[in-house]
């Protein structure tokens, strides 16, 4: 396996008055509502250590206060850790001094905000080429590129309007040039698609994915919306409490949750339409005898039923860039129809 | 005997109390007794004992009376002034040099403003204010106001008023927004300085005066000037330290966010986004600075004010109230003209 692009080490994050010592009082054991009615401090995130996969989505999901903004702003120290290392390209950014620490701002990560945060006082293109802007940049290879992503994101021909002319939709289209407009390797999102409306939310999702295909960033994104996180991660966590409860590959957690906070969440999705051939196939590479047809190992479940007209007695060669990689049973994909309850042997707990 | 005498005698104190009695100067009040005890034909110390009551107060005058190493309250007051004469000629010192370009530049803009012809002066003021404001109204509302005030003679005040506060208000923007973004920047500083600015901002106008008169002499331009500068910093510092606190925090993270240096962040975004809420702080100043202005005449600066000042003094009604008039128009002016220019920042910033 790679060098993960980030990496995060034991990472703490208390907020209070004296965080070393609640710091040793959580490392014995001390949970978060226990530490604010004794000492007062709030325990932002604990222990948390997570690999993020260079040109992948890692999805970061938990519901709110669960420490998701908070470890997001740990990646470029907007803010500082209690205890605990952050290595990105194998380089720990907590030894960064201050100048550097502006570089690999300036540089190496950018960020996509909730409320868009973009400055209200400059233009569209102003905005979209500020990242080049603030590095000392011309102000021409700052508009070129500007324009450039503004097309790229669909915001063709409101390079001079101001943001608050525009909805928030296409805020956030410029907010996503932005970062893409400073060319780094990692984007930070958090829950950037949280303030905007379903249909626009969709949009901007297929968006982001149409983007990915193509400039294969190191992602990592915030949402609290479990179809939002099962569209679009290839590594998903799981955060309760500033702890990580689960995380691995979507599908795993959601075959496998080893959680009742996890099972709880996910009870309510369409299944159907979240899970693909290839988690409940079976592997192998020989024929079966009564092939009803031949399907894709990444179509969704939803679509196989569709297609079996609802029998269950039929059986699918799965097939995948031309050869067989395993055999579905119909039976099997109703039974992972059925929400699991927890898995006390989870497939990756926590600190995998 | 004084009504306290008992008390100091009981206690043993009597010694102290005279060991080195003088005939201090009498105060107004036992001078007055005195007065009228002789005219009465009594007793002079029982008349003086009668003043206060059967049982006074016993505030320092009333002790002294019985002790006289208990210093009067009189004492305190020229106390205070004795210390305030002491440290008066090393702060005079000090302040001397860096108040003098403030009394040059008053002086020198005064100088121009009279210098230059009223067909001159008055289409500059009313093209700067088309400049400003990019208003029709507030550009005829300017010209009006100006070549009515020509017309009823009071050009010249009018003139030298406006001198004096435009001076002033460059001053306290120069001087005052870098404090209230010292203020916006650091939590201790606003907590040392708000106390200051509620004293400045509350205190009589008149009050500024006193201690300025000693310092400089009447005649140098900068006494006003100084008194006028105190009043009418305030409101830029405070709603500089506002307007910069007030930016919105995730645009302020998300400046942070793409690496920028605390300058950039200053100039780039936290001042322009301050912008509206400073311009309305210097409009403020410009109003209490055209307040003081006319206070100030009572040392010496010129303008409207001292026409209101010579209304009062000859109890020449109709001179008072037309230059009172005139001020008020040159409020008004000064308003309109500041903020129709501030409503232009808001509406291209939004
Ligand atoms: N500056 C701070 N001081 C004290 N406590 C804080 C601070 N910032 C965050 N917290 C606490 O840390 C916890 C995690 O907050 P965080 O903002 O990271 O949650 P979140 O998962 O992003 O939630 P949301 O979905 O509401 O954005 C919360 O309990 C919050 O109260
Ligand atoms: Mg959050």
């Amino acid at each position: 396996m790679t060098r993960p692009k980030v990496s995060i080490r034991g990472l703490y994050k208390i907020f209070g008055g004296d965080p070393e010592r609640a710091l040793a009082a959580v490392k014995r054991g001390m949970g978060k509502t226990e530490l604010l009615e004794s000492q007062g401090h709030v325990l932002g995130l604990q222990d948390i250590n997570v690999d993020v996969a260079a040109g992948r989505i890692t999805v970061i999901m938990g519901l709110s206060g669960s420490g998701k903004s908070t470890l997001i702003r740990h990646l470029n120290r907007l803010i500082e850790p209690t205890a605990g290392e952050i290595l990105v390209d194998g380089e720990d950014v907590m030894k960064l001094g201050p100048r550097a620490l502006l570089e690999m701002r300036k540089t190496r990560m950018s960020m996509v905000f909730q409320k868009f945060a973009l400055f209200p006082h400059r233009t569209v293109l102003e905005n979209a080429g500020a990242s080049r802007r603030i590095r000392g940049e011309t102000a021409d290879v700052a508009d070129r590129e500007g324009r450039r992503w503004l097309e790229r994101v669909g915001l063709a021909g409101y390079e001079n309007a101001y943001p608050a002319q525009l909805s928030g939709g296409m805020q956030q289209r410029v907010g996503i040039a932005r970062a893409l407009t400073s060319d780094s390797d990692i984007m930070l999102m958090d829950e950037a698609f949280s303030a905007l409306d379903p249909l626009i939310r969709t949009d901007m999702q297929d968006l982001l994915l149409a983007l990915q295909t193509e400039l294969h960033k190191t992602i990592v994104f915030i949402t609290h919306d479990l179809d939002e996180a099962l569209k679009l991660a290839d590594h998903l966590v799981i955060l309760k409490d500033g702890r990580v409860v689960q995380q691995g590959e979507p599908q795993e957690i959601l075959l496998h949750p080893n959680d009742p906070y996890i099972v709880d969440f996910i009870s309510d999705i369409n299944r159907a339409r979240v899970l693909r051939v290839r988690s409940v196939m079976e592997r192998t590479q020989a024929p079966p005898e009564a092939a009803a047809g031949e399907i894709e190992e990444n179509a969704t479940l939803e679509s196989v039923i569709a297609l079996s007209g609802g029998d269950t007695g039929k059986v699918y060669r799965v097939m995948q860039d031309g050869a067989q990689t395993g055999v579905l049973h119909m039976q099997d994909l109703v039974r992972a129809l059925v929400p699991t309850a927890a898995s006390e042997d989870g497939l990756r707990a926590g600190a995998a | 005997m004084a009504f306290y005498t008992g008390v100091f005698d009981s206690l043993g104190l009597r010694e102290w109390c005279d060991a080195d009695k003088q005939d201090g100067p009498l105060s107004m009040a036992q001078l007055l007794a005195r007065k009228k005890a002789a005219e009465a034909g009594g007793d002079a110390q029982a008349a003086m004992d009668a003043i206060s009551g059967p049982a006074p107060f016993p505030s320092l005058d009333e002790l002294h009376r019985a002790c006289d190493a208990v210093p009067r309250t009189r004492d305190f007051t020229s106390g205070a002034e004795q210390l305030f004469l002491d440290v008066k000629d090393p702060l005079k010192v000090v302040l001397d040099p860096i108040t003098q370009p403030l009394s040059f530049l008053l002086d020198e803009s005064l100088a121009l403003f009279m210098w230059l012809p009223w067909y001159v002066l008055i289409p500059l003021l009313a093209l700067l204010t088309w400049w400003a404001t990019r208003s029709w109204k507030v550009l005829a509302l300017v010209a009006a106001s100006f070549l009515g005030m020509a017309f009823i003679d009071h050009y010249d005040y009018a003139v030298q008023t406006l001198s004096i506060v435009f001076v002033c208000t460059i001053f306290c923007v120069i001087l005052g927004v870098p404090i209230g973004i010292a203020m916006a920047r650091s939590d201790r500083l606003q907590g040392g300085l708000t106390p200051v600015l509620d004293m400045l901002q509350t205190l009589p106008t008149f009050v500024y005066l006193i201690p300025l008169i000693f310092l400089f002499s009447v005649t140098e331009s900068k006494l006003y000037g100084i008194a006028i500068i105190l009043y009418a910093i305030v409101p830029v510092i405070r709603l500089t330290n506002l307007g910069i606190r007030l930016v919105d925090r995730d645009v302020i993270e998300a400046a942070d966010a793409f690496g920028m240096t605390s300058r950039q962040k200053l100039w780039g975004v936290q001042i322009p986004l301050a912008l509206p809420n400073i311009m309305a702080g210097v409009n403020q100043t410009i109003m209490m600075s055209l307040a003081m202005v006319v206070i100030a005449s009572l040392v010496s600066a010129p303008g409207l004010g001292v026409l209101v000042l010579r209304g009062i003094r000859n109890l020449e009604l109709g001179v008072g109230l037309v230059s009172g008039l005139c001020i008020v128009l040159l409020a008004i002016v000064l308003d309109r003209s500041t903020k129709a220019a501030l409503e232009r920042i808001d509406r291209s910033e939004r």
